[in-house]
């Protein structure tokens, strides 16, 4: 221990003062009145351009991508590279498709998507379908972020043997994230964004020119990297695909993308931002960020041509990957440096789990609570159950870790990108159509999650040996094509629900069932800052949209 | 202050353009080599690089193109 504890003191220093900012954020572009959701859980719909740029960005690339994508690329090479194209075909999606969510949700106070579903469709159990799929696949996405911590402290050596000495610090840890997210909201991830973004691109702008100098240039890195792979048994790694894995490569790119669009923390940081022109102006800036997830991924590469060995993990025998890129740091840079990264990491983590878990206490307080338990809540209730559900989102989070196998969490998050994707069809071709019934929206679900789980269930992991979960790589000769090509499920699961749900449509039409009253008109998904509309229903506040 | 006025629909023939970045790094036998080679870089790498300033560009066209007209500063 005594050997990292320049490292020890600057993550420490750097964590303290991110956490005081934390909690001066509440002061931060205050408003006079904190109790209303709009605050405390979408910052008041204000932020412009440069805030919402970190705050997306911190959002979208997630602590445990940093240390994830790169230990993919270490163990499997090209197939882990997905993450470039899947954040780049995000933005053009973002800006044709999420601004419509934002210009609804602006014209009538939506705070989640399973409230823009509830209007649109004028479902509420459909709505309470997104809302529960949503805080499923997030809750896991949480947990991930807390290895993401544990990566960069496993290789500090602050972790001790037992249960509690291994997770004391993280829980100490995500104590203080919780408060100051209960006293703060979505201002403090904001304000904390623009440290941990500034530390990222520090970090990895001196990594990617100093390493490669080290290590003997780009193509030593490549070489090593292609030598390793030739070498090893397994057939689908290689520093470029092969014939069985680019169908997986792009479907799992696409899929990736329309998920990530999906869940609810992402829909949270845009719909924070205060106009259509904020958001358009971000899709052509935040690729600033797919640039150093590119150049993130490869750190995996140079760890292969350093010689780079993981620690071991937490069963015997088995070695935790997501230590590759801590480690590389550790081997290669001095302390004081290595610090700062692992800073960059820890606080990286902070940012997401800040934003996830309001994300999912909106949606409980919004579709759950609001729904189902106290229809007459005032604003002032609903801010005041968020944040205790926001408090309740983290300690799930932290049980996870502590108590289950951190493969647990890692599994869950495969299923959360999957089912969240279920609810494609309700959210996003609801922002362009009705035609699909809310009937056969619930049945598409239905069907979506259960073929997911199906082909989930059958993958096995060769490198673990388990049998099921496995990876989201599904060989097509289980659909009795004659073929070694693998398919992402998630691609298969949202194609099986829009098709069902397109039939049972059909069917409810035929029987005549009733669909229900659209509570938008075409000029809502077209609303912008200033639109009178709003103003009026501001001033007077009467909650026509409750009433329906 | 004068009312904003709500166009009567997004649509813009430049949304098209953006059809190209979300294809164009779905295909994979464009960049599924390793030659030829720049600084190093394999072209599976250099060119997918390559692919997110595609996306900037485009963006920034359709973003420009479709902007609406301020009337007021």
């Amino acid at each position: 221990m005594s050997d990292h504890i320049t490292e020890i003191v600057i993550f420490t220093l750097l964590f303290l003062l991110v956490s005081g900012m934390g909690f001066v954020a509440s002061r931060w572009r205050a408003p006079k009145d904190m109790a209303h959701l709009d605050e405390w859980g979408l910052g008041g719909r204000s932020f412009g351009g440069w805030i919402t740029w970190f705050l997306v960005g911190g959002d979208l690339y997630t602590a445990y991508t940093f240390v994830a994508v790169p230990a993919l690329i270490f163990g499997a090479g090209a197939a882990g590279f997905f993450a470039v194209p899947y954040t780049v075909i995000i933005y053009p999606l973002f800006f044709l498709i999420l601004i419509r969510l934002w210009s609804v949700s602006h014209r009538h106070g939506f705070v989640t998507p399973a409230d823009f579903v509830r209007t649109r469709f004028d479902s509420p159990t459909l709505a309470l379908v997104v809302a529960i799929t949503g805080i499923v696949a997030t809750m896991p996405y949480i947990a991930l972020q807390l290895i993401g911590i544990e990566a960069v402290l496993k290789t500090m050596g602050v972790t001790g043997d037992s249960v509690l000495a291994r997770h004391l610090p993280i829980i100490i840890a995500f104590a203080i994230l919780a408060a100051y997210t209960y006293q703060s909201g979505l201002r403090a991830p904001a304000l904390i964004a623009f440290v941990k973004d500034t530390l990222i691109y520090i970090v990895i702008i001196v990594a990617v020119i100093w390493l490669p100098y080290k290590l003997g240039g780009w193509n030593a890195i490549f070489d090593a990297a292609d030598a390793k792979f030739q070498a090893s048994p397994s057939p689908n790694d290689g520093i470029i695909l092969n014939a069985n894995n680019q169908v997986q490569y792009f479907t799992l790119a696409l899929g990736s993308a329309l998920a990530l669009f999906l869940y609810p923390h992402s829909i949270t940081g845009v719909l924070a931002s205060k106009n259509r022109d904020v958001i358009k102006r971000n899709m052509s800036a935040l690729p600033a960020y797919s640039l150093l997830l590119g150049l993130i991924a490869l750190l995996g590469y140079m760890a292969i041509a350093a010689g780079v060995k993981p620690l071991p993990g937490t069963n015997p025998g088995t070695v935790d990957s997501n230590t590759v890129v801590p480690v590389l740091f550790d081997q290669q840079f001095p302390a004081w440096f290595t610090g700062v990264a692992f800073a960059a990491i820890g606080i990286g983590a902070l940012v997401p789990a800040a934003i996830m878990s309001i994300a999912a206490a909106n949606l409980f307080t919004r579709n759950i609570y609001k729904e189902y338990l106290r229809k007459d809540a005032t604003h002032a209730q609903e801010a005041n159950v968020a944040k205790i559900t926001s408090l309740v989102v983290k300690i799930g989070a932290v049980a996870c870790i502590v108590f289950l196998d951190p493969q647990f969490s890692i599994d869950l998050q495969l299923i959360g990108g999957v089912i969240i994707l279920q609810t494609a069809p309700a959210v996003v071709i609801g922002l362009y159509t009705r035609w699909l019934h809310r009937g056969a929206l619930i049945a598409g679900w239905a069907a979506g999650m259960g073929i997911g789980f199906w082909m989930l269930w059958q993958i096995p992991n060769a490198a673990t040996g388990r049998k099921h979960f496995g990876g989201s790589a599904f060989p097509l000769s289980e659909f009795g094509f004659d073929t070694t090509r693998t398919i992402y499920v998630g691609f298969v699961a949202v194609l099986v629900n829009a098709l069902v749900a397109a039939i049972v449509t059909l069917a409810l039409r035929a029987a005549k069932t009733p669909e229900g009253v659209d509570g938008t008109e075409p000029s809502d998904y077209l609303a912008d800052e200033g639109d009178p509309r709003i103003e009026r229903q501001r001033t007077t506040p009467v909650d026509n949209v409750s009433s329906t | 202050m004068a009312e904003p006025e709500t166009p009567r629909t997004d649509r813009s023939p430049w949304n098209w353009l953006l059809v190209v970045p979300i294809v164009v790094p779905l295909l994979t036998f464009l960049y599924n080599h390793d030659e030829p080679r720049i600084a190093g870089f394999p072209l599976f790498y250099w060119l997918q690089f390559a692919f997110i300033l595609l996306g900037v560009t485009t963006t920034t066209i359709v973003y420009q193109m479709t902007k609406r007209k301020r009337s007021k500063p």
